[in-house]
C-alpha cells in the first residue's frame, strides 16, 4: 500500500512518512530566500569594505561608543530582568494568591504590545514632567533622554524572556528533594542556594541571553526615550539608521554585520548552555 | 501512486502560494497622484498647498489629482528617494540633500538649481530661538547659547536639515564677528557642549523641548517656532529673534526620471510652478515662511516676520559641496567637535 | 526560543508545603513581584489609555475620522493577511520536515530558523534595502522591469515576514516532536494518503498550538515598527502602517491622536493576551512544552 521511497536517500533516515522532499525543500527555499539571501547580501555589502574597513568602522569612536552602549546597557538590563524575572517566576509558580492568573498573563505584555506604542508610553511616563519622571527628577535622577531611559525600555522588552525560560523549570522542581534537604537539617536558605538553584542556572542563563539579544537590537521603544546623543545615549541600531540618512550604505552594513555576528554568538551561547545543561542535569 | 497525487496537490498549493507572492511583487496600480517627498516641519504647509493645487488643477484641466506627501528628517527623506521612493518632486530642507540625490541616482539633473526661479527656492526661512516664557536665561543672541548654564535643544545635523541650518547659523554668526574660521569652529563646539539631546529630526527636537520640557532654548526654523506657539500655547513660550541669522533656503526640484517614467512630468512641473504663484506665496507667509514675492502675501502675515540681518553661508564657506564636506561629512567639523566634546 | 511561548503548567500545590518560605517572606516576595510588574509593564499600558482620553472622548474619536488613519489600518491588515498565512505554511512545512524525519544538520537548521529573533529589527529592514533599493543588488533590474518592492506593499510584507519568521515554526516543531509520528504511521498503514493523514491526524493534534502561534505571530506582524520604518517611505495614506502612523501623529504634536491610534494596538495586545491565556488554561496539554531542543 505505502510506497517505500523509490530512491534510497542516504541523507535522512528512511521513514514511512511521506512529504520529506516537499516540506524540506519548501523550508529550505523559504529560509534561503527570506533569511539567508538577504543576510548574505548584507555581509557581501559590508565585506566590500574589506576586513580592515569593517574594523575601521567598528573602532570609529562614535560607532564603538554606540556599540558599547547597546551591549553594556543591554547586559545590565538583562541582568536586572533576570533577577526580577526569576523572582516573578518563583512567585507565580510557587505561591497562590488572588489575581495570580492575571499577573501571569501580564508578563507577556511586552511581547504583544508594539514597540512604538511602548516607546511613546514610556517616554510620557519617564519624562521630567511625567508620572514617574517627576519623582525621579526630585531624587536627582533623570530617566528619559539618558542611558537610564534606554535601560528602562530594555528591561521592559527583556522581562518576559527572563520569566518564561525559568518558569516551567521551577514548576518541575522535585519538592521531595527540598523536603529531604529540610529534613536533613539544612535551613531554607541553604536548601535554596545548594539544592534548588543550581539546576535552574542554565535556564536563567538562557533567559539572560535572550533578553540580552533582544535588548541589543531593540529600536522602536528606545528611540522615543533615549535622547539619541552621540557618545552618550545613541544606540547602535539608531546609528545604522543615521548612517543610512547620510547615504553611507557601507557603514550601515558594517555596523549591521557586527551586530549580526554578535547575535550569532549569543544564539551559539544559548545552544552551548543547553547542551551543557543537558549533559549536566539531563534536561534543558 | 498516492504519493504522486499528494505531491501534485501539494505542488499546486505551493504554486498557489508562489503565485500569491509574485502577484504582490507586481507594481501597484497607477493613479493620477503626485508624490512630494518633503522634510520635517512642512507637514501643515503642504497639506494646505496640496489642497489648493488640486483645486486649481481641477479647474484648469478638469482632471482630479491627489498630491501625497511624506515627511521626515531631510537626510532620511533624501535616502528614501535614493533607494527608490517614486517621488515626483522633492522639497527638502537644504540644497545638499537634493545634490546627493542628483549625484547618486542621476534622477535629478545636476543643474537643478537653475531650473526654477530664485535658485529653485520658492520661499526662504531663517533660524530663531524659542525660549521658555519670560526668557528666564536671558537668551538674546547666538553668543548666549555658549553660556555654561544654558541647555540648547537642536536636532542632529547629520540627519536633519534644520540641525544643519542651526549649526551653520551659529558658525556664520561667529565668523561674521571677526572673520576667523578657527574661532568660529570653537564657538560652535562651545554650543554643542550645551546640547543634552540630539534628535534625528526638527520635529523630535521640538517635542523634546516643548512637550517634554527639556532645555532652555530651541534654535529652530522660524516657521516651526510660530507653530509651537500655536500648538502648545503662546503663554508657555517666547520667540526671540537674534539680530543676525542665516538665510535658509529649502529648495525644490523635479525628480525628472521618476516623473517621466510615470508620465506625471507635466503635472509635477505645474506643481512646482504653482509654488511660485500668488496663492502659494500667500500660503507660505501664512505658515510663517518668508515668501520670495512679498507683494503676494497678506501684510498681516508679513508683519509677524521681524527684520533680521541675514547672511548667506555660501558667502563664507563656498559651494554647497564644500559646505557639506567641511562640516557634516564623515570626519568633518561636526564629527571632530562631538569627538572632542567627550 | 520556544520557551518564551511555552504555557506554564503548575503542578498541583499541596495544602501545606513542608519546604517553603515563611508567610511573611512570601507576602514580601509577592509584593515585590507585583509592584515590579505594575511599574514596568502595566503602568505604560495605562499611560496609553489615559493619554488617549486626556482631552475627552470627542478628541479620541476625532483621530479615527482621518482617512489616513483608515488607510494605515487597511495596510496593516493587508500586511498581516499576507505575512501570517505565509508563516503558517512555512511553519507547517518546517515542523513536518524537522519533527517527522531524522537528518544531519537539523540543529543548524533550527538555529537558522531562530535567527530572525535575535536580529535587530533595523537590520531586518536594512537587508531588504541593500537588496532591493535602487542602489542595491537587484535595484537596477527591478527598476528596468518597473517592479516596486521597497516603499510599497511587497517590501513591507517581506520585512514583516522576516521578523515573524520563526513564530509558527518554533511553536510547532517541539509540539510535533512531542507527539511523535506513530499516529501518522498508523493512518498511513491503514491506507490513508499522506495529505489525508496530515489533515485528519496531524492537524487536529496541533490545531491549538497552531492557533496559539498564529496569535503571537499576528500581534508582532501588526505591531512591527523598526523593520517596517526602514522599508516604508512614510507616504501618508499609502505606505504607513498603524505603528508608523502613531509615530507621524506624535511628530505632528497630535499627541492625543497618536495615543488614540496606539490604543488600537494596545487593545489588540490585550485581546492577544486574553486568548493566549485562555488557550494555555484550556488546552495546556495540546501546546508545546518547549523544552525539546
Amino acid at each position: 500500500m505505502v510506497e517505500t521511497p523509490r530512491r534510497k536517500r542516504t541523507f535522512r533516515r528512511p521513514s514511512v512518512i511521506p512529504g520529506f522532499g516537499l516540506s524540506f525543500g519548501y523550508t529550505l527555499t523559504c529560509l534561503g530566500l527570506i533569511v539567508l539571501l538577504p543576510l548574505a547580501g548584507l555581509v557581501a555589502k559590508a565585506s566590500g569594505l574589506g576586513l580592515s574597513g569593517i574594523w575601521d568602522v567598528a573602532t570609529d569612536p562614535r560607532v564603538s561608543s554606540a556599540l558599547r552602549l547597546s551591549f553594556g546597557v543591554s547586559a545590565v538590563a538583562a541582568l536586572v530582568a533576570s533577577v526580577f524575572g526569576f523572582l516573578v517566576a518563583w512567585v507565580l509558580t510557587r505561591y497562590r494568591f488572588p489575581g495570580r492568573k492575571l499577573v501571569d498573563a501580564a508578563v507577556d505584555l511586552p511581547f504583544a504590545l508594539p514597540t512604538a506604542v511602548a516607546g511613546i508610553a514610556l517616554a510620557s511616563l519617564y519624562a521630567p514632567d511625567g508620572l514617574l519622571g517627576a519623582p525621579l527628577a526630585r531624587l536627582g535622577i533623570q530617566a528619559a533622554y539618558t542611558p537610564v531611559g534606554i535601560f528602562i525600555a530594555m528591561v521592559f522588552i527583556g522581562l518576559p524572556f527572563a520569566v518564561r525560560t525559568v518558569q516551567p523549570l521551577i514548576a518541575e522542581i522535585d519538592k521531595e528533594i527540598e523536603e529531604a534537604s529540610a529534613t536533613l537539617g539544612a535551613n531554607r536558605f541553604a536548601t535554596l542556594t545548594k539544592v534548588v538553584l543550581p539546576p535552574l542556572i542554565p535556564a536563567v542563563l538562557t533567559g539572560f541571553a535572550m533578553a540580552f539579544a533582544r535588548g541589543v537590537g531593540e529600536y522602536g521603544s528606545i528611540i522615543f526615550i533615549a535622547g539619541n546623543l552621540p557618545y552618550v545615549s545613541e544606540i547602535a541600531p539608531l546609528l545604522i539608521v543615521i548612517k543610512l540618512s547620510e547615504f553611507d550604505y557601507g557603514g550601515a552594513a558594517a555596523i549591521a554585520t557586527i551586530m549580526l555576528g554578535i547575535s550569532f554568538l549569543t544564539l551559539l551561547a544559548i545552544n552551548l548552555i543547553q547542551t551543557w545543561s543537558r549533559r549536566r542535569f539531563g534536561y534543558v | 501512486m498516492k504519493n504522486g497525487a499528494v505531491r501534485n496537490r501539494a505542488l499546486g498549493l505551493t504554486m498557489l502560494v508562489g503565485a500569491g507572492l509574485v502577484s504582490c511583487l507586481l507594481p501597484a496600480q497607477a493613479e493620477t497622484a503626485l508624490l512630494n517627498v518633503s522634510y520635517d516641519p512642512t507637514r501643515e504647509l503642504y497639506r494646505d498647498i496640496n489642497a489648493v493645487f488640486a483645486e486649481e488643477w481641477k479647474a484648469k484641466t478638469g482632471e482630479a489629482i491627489t498630491v501625497r506627501a511624506s515627511h521626515g528628517g531631510s537626510g532620511a527623506q533624501a535616502r528614501t528617494v535614493i533607494d527608490g521612493v517614486d517621488a515626483d518632486v522633492v522639497t527638502l530642507g537644504i540644497p545638499s540633500d537634493i545634490d546627493a540625490i542628483a549625484k547618486l541616482t542621476h534622477k535629478i539633473p545636476d543643474d537643478w538649481r537653475t531650473k526654477l526661479p530664485n535658485e529653485a527656492t520658492p520661499y526662504t526661512s531663517t533660524v530663531v530661538f524659542l525660549v521658555r516664557k519670560g526668557n528666564p536665561k536671558g537668551v538674546k543672541d547666538w553668543a548666549d547659547l555658549t553660556k555654561p548654564d544654558v541647555k540648547v535643544i537642536t536636532p542632529n545635523p547629520k540627519t536633519s536639515a534644520g540641525g544643519r541650518w542651526n549649526f551653520l547659523a551659529a558658525w556664520g554668526y561667529a565668523y561674521g564677528q571677526d572673520k576667523d574660521a578657527a574661532k568660529a569652529d570653537a564657538f560652535v563646539g562651545q554650543i554643542y557642549k550645551n546640547v543634552p539631546v540630539l534628535d534625528t529630526g526638527a520635529r523630535g527636537s521640538t517635542v523634546t523641548f516643548a512637550q517634554r520640557g527639556l532645555g532652555d532654548v530651541l534654535p529652530t526654523w522660524e516657521n516651526e517656532a510660530y507653530l509651537v506657539l500655536q500648538e502648545f500655547g503662546a503663554e508657555k513660550f517666547d520667540i526671540v529673534s537674534p539680530p543676525t541669522s542665516i538665510y535658509a533656503e529649502p529648495p525644490v526640484a523635479l525628480v525628472a526620471a521618476n516623473a517621466e517614467r510615470k508620465g506625471t512630468a507635466k503635472a509635477a512641473q505645474a506643481y512646482l510652478d504653482f509654488l511660485y504663484s500668488d496663492r502659494a506665496q500667500a500660503i507660505f507667509a501664512k505658515h510663517h515662511y518668508r515668501p520670495i514675492r512679498r507683494e503676494a502675501a497678506a501684510p498681516a502675515d508679513l508683519a509677524q516676520l521681524p527684520e533680521i540681518k541675514l547672511f548667506k553661508i555660501e558667502d563664507y564657506q563656498g559651494s554647497w559641496d564644500e559646505i557639506q564636506k567641511r562640516n557634516f561629512d564623515a570626519g568633518g567639523l561636526f564629527d571632530r567637535l562631538s569627538r572632542a566634546g567627550r | 526560543m520556544s520557551e518564551i511561548f511555552s504555557p506554564t503548567v503548575a503542578p498541583p500545590v499541596r495544602a501545606e508545603p513542608v519546604a517553603s518560605e515563611g508567610a511573611a517572606t512570601r507576602t514580601v516576595l509577592i509584593g515585590i513581584a507585583i509592584a515590579f510588574l505594575a511599574l514596568f509593564l502595566v503602568l505604560p499600558l495605562i499611560a496609553v489609555f489615559t493619554q488617549a482620553f486626556s482631552k475627552g472622548v470627542e478628541a479620541f474619536l476625532a483621530a479615527f475620522r482621518e482617512p489616513d488613519a483608515w488607510s494605515a489600518i487597511r495596510l496593516t491588515l493587508t500586511v498581516a493577511a499576507i505575512a501570517v498565512p505565509f508563516n503558517v505554511v512555512f511553519g507547517l512545512a518546517a515542523s513536518w520536515a524537522i519533527a517527522k524525519f531524522e537528518f544531519p544538520g537539523k540543529s543548524l537548521l533550527i538555529t537558522l530558523i531562530d535567527l530572525p529573533f535575535s536580529v535587530s529589527p533595523v537590520v531586518s529592514g536594512l537587508i531588504y534595502v541593500l537588496l532591493f533599493g535602487s542602489q542595491g543588488l537587484f535595484g537596477t533590474w527591478l527598476v528596468d522591469h518597473g517592479i516596486q518592492v521597497l516603499f510599497a506593499l511587497p517590501g513591507i510584507v517581506l520585512a514583516t515576514v522576516f521578523v515573524t519568521f520563526p513564530f509558527v515554526a518554533r511553536e510547532l516543531i517541539p509540539l510535533m516532536q512531542e507527539q511523535g509520528s506513530s499516529e501518522e504511521e498508523a493512518a498511513l498503514t491503514l491506507g490513508a494518503s499522506g495529505l489525508h493523514a496530515f489533515r485528519t491526524v496531524t492537524l487536529p493534534n496541533i490545531r491549538w498550538g497552531l492557533l496559539y502561534s498564529v496569535l503571537l505571530c499576528n500581534a508582532r506582524a501588526m505591531g512591527e515598527f523598526g523593520a517596517v520604518s526602514v522599508v516604508s517611505g512614510h507616504i501618508r495614506g499609502l505606505t504607513n502602517t498603524i505603528p508608523l502612523h502613531v509615530e507621524i501623529l506624535y511628530n505632528e504634536y497630535n499627541f492625543v491622536a497618536a495615543f488614540a491610534v496606539a490604543t488600537l494596538l494596545a487593545v489588540l495586545a490585550l485581546i492577544t493576551l486574553v486568548l493566549k491565556s485562555f488557550l494555555e488554561w484550556r488546552f495546556a496539554g495540546e501546546l508545546a512544552h518547549g523544552r525539546s531542543h
